[in-house]
């Protein structure tokens, strides 16, 4: 019944959807880090310029930001990332679509996180005379990210399925290839039982994982 | 504007306020430049590209306003679909019985960790091998049962959440004046919960719209990112299309997010209900996914007194 998977590269099409998770995650927590950062900042045009970019982004669907990238970016201003190819190309016009996206989430996680910190905090590190980023990088932000963990584990599980996005722009990941095997093989079941494993084995754990990670560095209030 | 996180500003704060203002005007500027340079270059702000927008109505008539139509029509069935199948699950969830417990939870876990694109490709493979639906149907059926089958699990969970924040104390008046627990469900914890999570739903609509794109771009379903792409390929204006079409998501969507914000307000204000309000910002600690409305506070204001955050 699943003799068929000899003829796919199934572990290589979840690989692409690791990596695709792994680099969108980390640039998008740099990037939604920056972007909470100018939201409780005290430049006004800052605080304007990150509302109006999650509002924005937040209301796109990410597969109209995917396909800018692709249509858009790469063939009609010819950006190319540094990348030749139209594999590498594609993966990492992919990449910067997850980013774009997935930061909005990450900037209000993080700001949902900032909320929980207790004002005592943030008034105590400016009467002994800290700046802004002083009080945001060294008091509230570190307590903010422990208290963020549970929110950005459920940002990083919605990123890893949103991965499958980048099928529409032909990255080589798990849901074209499914796609394609469902167009030459006959066994619709078994094939959709495996990804959809392959998937719940890369969530689920994420989930209780970083759940008990969450548990175990929240700031006990 | 002061916050808890800096003083408000005195003169040397506002001078240095004024040169960082003025060192990201100067970055904003160049990214605008480039942006408009590079467009400018390959010949894509050429008004002709853009005219179909602004004057005459046949791009409306003839692309956006059918794909549109597709677009909040399958949104929209999903959602009624999806409503009662999560009530049902996410009560389920809430069961005395363990094994209608685990399989509703077993049900909900599963298809929230599976990606729609995918429930949608196993949509159409399946509507085309062992039903009639015609081809032309098809993607349209994917897409409303990818839909509906994640949409309900997720729905679940805000049901259930919704239920869990009402005050103990309705269900124990409940059992005290004697009802049966399918009474307590229907005439007592339902009834207040709607209102508790009725926000929550409204900023799953907004998931639920912005999922309809995927059927566009990978099933051929002809809704509004569809028509998108027809609409440039008959013009040759594949960013001008691009543009409209998500300027008209984010119009839709944004409207979605301020009425569930008024709403929740609305609630939370409201003496009627018991004041317990499930928010727009609990569904991203509920659905994981891609919610909407933010925390209309801007900095930090201490503890969240959110209700409904307490699970």
């Amino acid at each position: 019944m699943f003799d068929f998977l000899g003829h796919y590269d199934v572990l290589g099409a979840f690989w692409k959807t690791v990596q695709l998770t792994l680099l969108s995650a980390v640039g998008s927590l740099v990037w939604g880090t920056l972007l909470a950062a100018m939201r409780v900042g005290p430049v006004p045009l800052m605080r304007g310029f990150g509302t109006a970019y999650v509002n924005i982004v937040r209301n796109i669907p990410l597969t109209v930001i995917i396909l800018y990238s692709s249509l858009g970016l790469n063939q009609t201003l010819g950006v190319n990332l540094g990348a030749k190819g139209f594999e590498t190309i594609n993966f990492r016009l992919a990449v910067l679509g997850l980013i774009v996206y997935t930061s909005a989430f990450v900037c209000e996680a993080i700001r949902a996180g900032i909320n929980t910190v207790p004002v005592g905090q943030a008034e105590a590190a400016r009467a002994i005379g800290l700046g802004f980023s002083q009080v945001l990088g060294l008091v509230v932000l570190p307590q903010a990210f422990r208290a963020a963990v549970g929110p950005l584990t459920n940002v990083l599980i919605a990123l890893t399925k949103n991965t499958t996005v980048a099928a529409a722009i032909g990255v080589a990941e798990a849901a074209l290839l499914m796609k394609s095997m469902i167009e030459n093989e006959a066994q619709l079941l078994a094939i959709s039982a495996v990804i959809a494993f392959g998937f719940v084995c890369l969530t689920l754990p994420t989930g209780l994982i970083l759940g008990w990670v969450g548990k175990k560095v929240a700031v006990k209030r | 504007m002061s916050s808890v996180l800096f003083d408000t500003p005195g003169p040397r704060a506002k001078r240095r306020n004024v040169l960082y203002t003025a060192g990201f005007l100067v970055v904003l500027a160049a990214v605008v430049w480039f942006v408009y340079s590079a467009l400018d270059e390959k010949g894509q702000l050429a008004w002709s590209l853009w005219k179909p927008f602004f004057t005459g109505t046949e791009a409306y008539t003839t692309y956006i306003w059918p794909g549109l139509k597709n677009t909040l029509e399958a949104a929209a069935l999903a959602m009624v679909i999806a409503l009662p199948l999560g009530a049902v699950l996410g009560i389920a969830r809430l069961s005395d019985h363990a094994w209608v417990r685990v399989t509703a939870s077993v049900v909900v876990e599963f298809f929230r960790a599976i990606p729609v694109l995918v429930l949608m490709i196993f949509g159409l493979a399946l509507f085309a091998q062992y039903t009639d639906v015609s081809s032309d149907d098809r993607p349209f059926y994917a897409v409303v049962t990818g839909l509906v089958l994640y949409n309900a699990s997720v729905l679940a969970e805000i049901v259930r959440s919704g239920i869990l924040s009402l005050p103990k104390g309705q269900s124990e008046a409940a059992q005290a004046i004697g009802l049966r627990k399918g009474q307590m469900m229907r005439l007592v914890l339902l009834p207040q919960s709607v209102t508790v999570m009725l926000p929550a739903i409204v900023s799953q609509l907004v998931v639920i719209v912005k999922d309809t794109a995927l059927g566009g771009a990978v099933l051929t379903f002809p809704e509004l990112l569809a028509s998108a792409n027809t609409m440039s390929g008959y013009y040759g204006n594949i960013i001008a299309s691009l543009t409209a079409v998500a300027v008209i998501y984010v119009v839709v969507n944004f409207s979605l997010t301020s009425f569930a914000h008024w709403l929740e307000g609305r609630l939370r204000r409201g003496k009627k209900s018991t004041g317990a309000v499930l928010g727009a910002q609990d569904v991203v600690d509920v659905a994981g996914a891609a919610a909407t409305g933010a925390d209309p506070a801007g900095g930090p204001s201490g503890t969240s007194d959110t209700v409904g955050t307490r699970k």
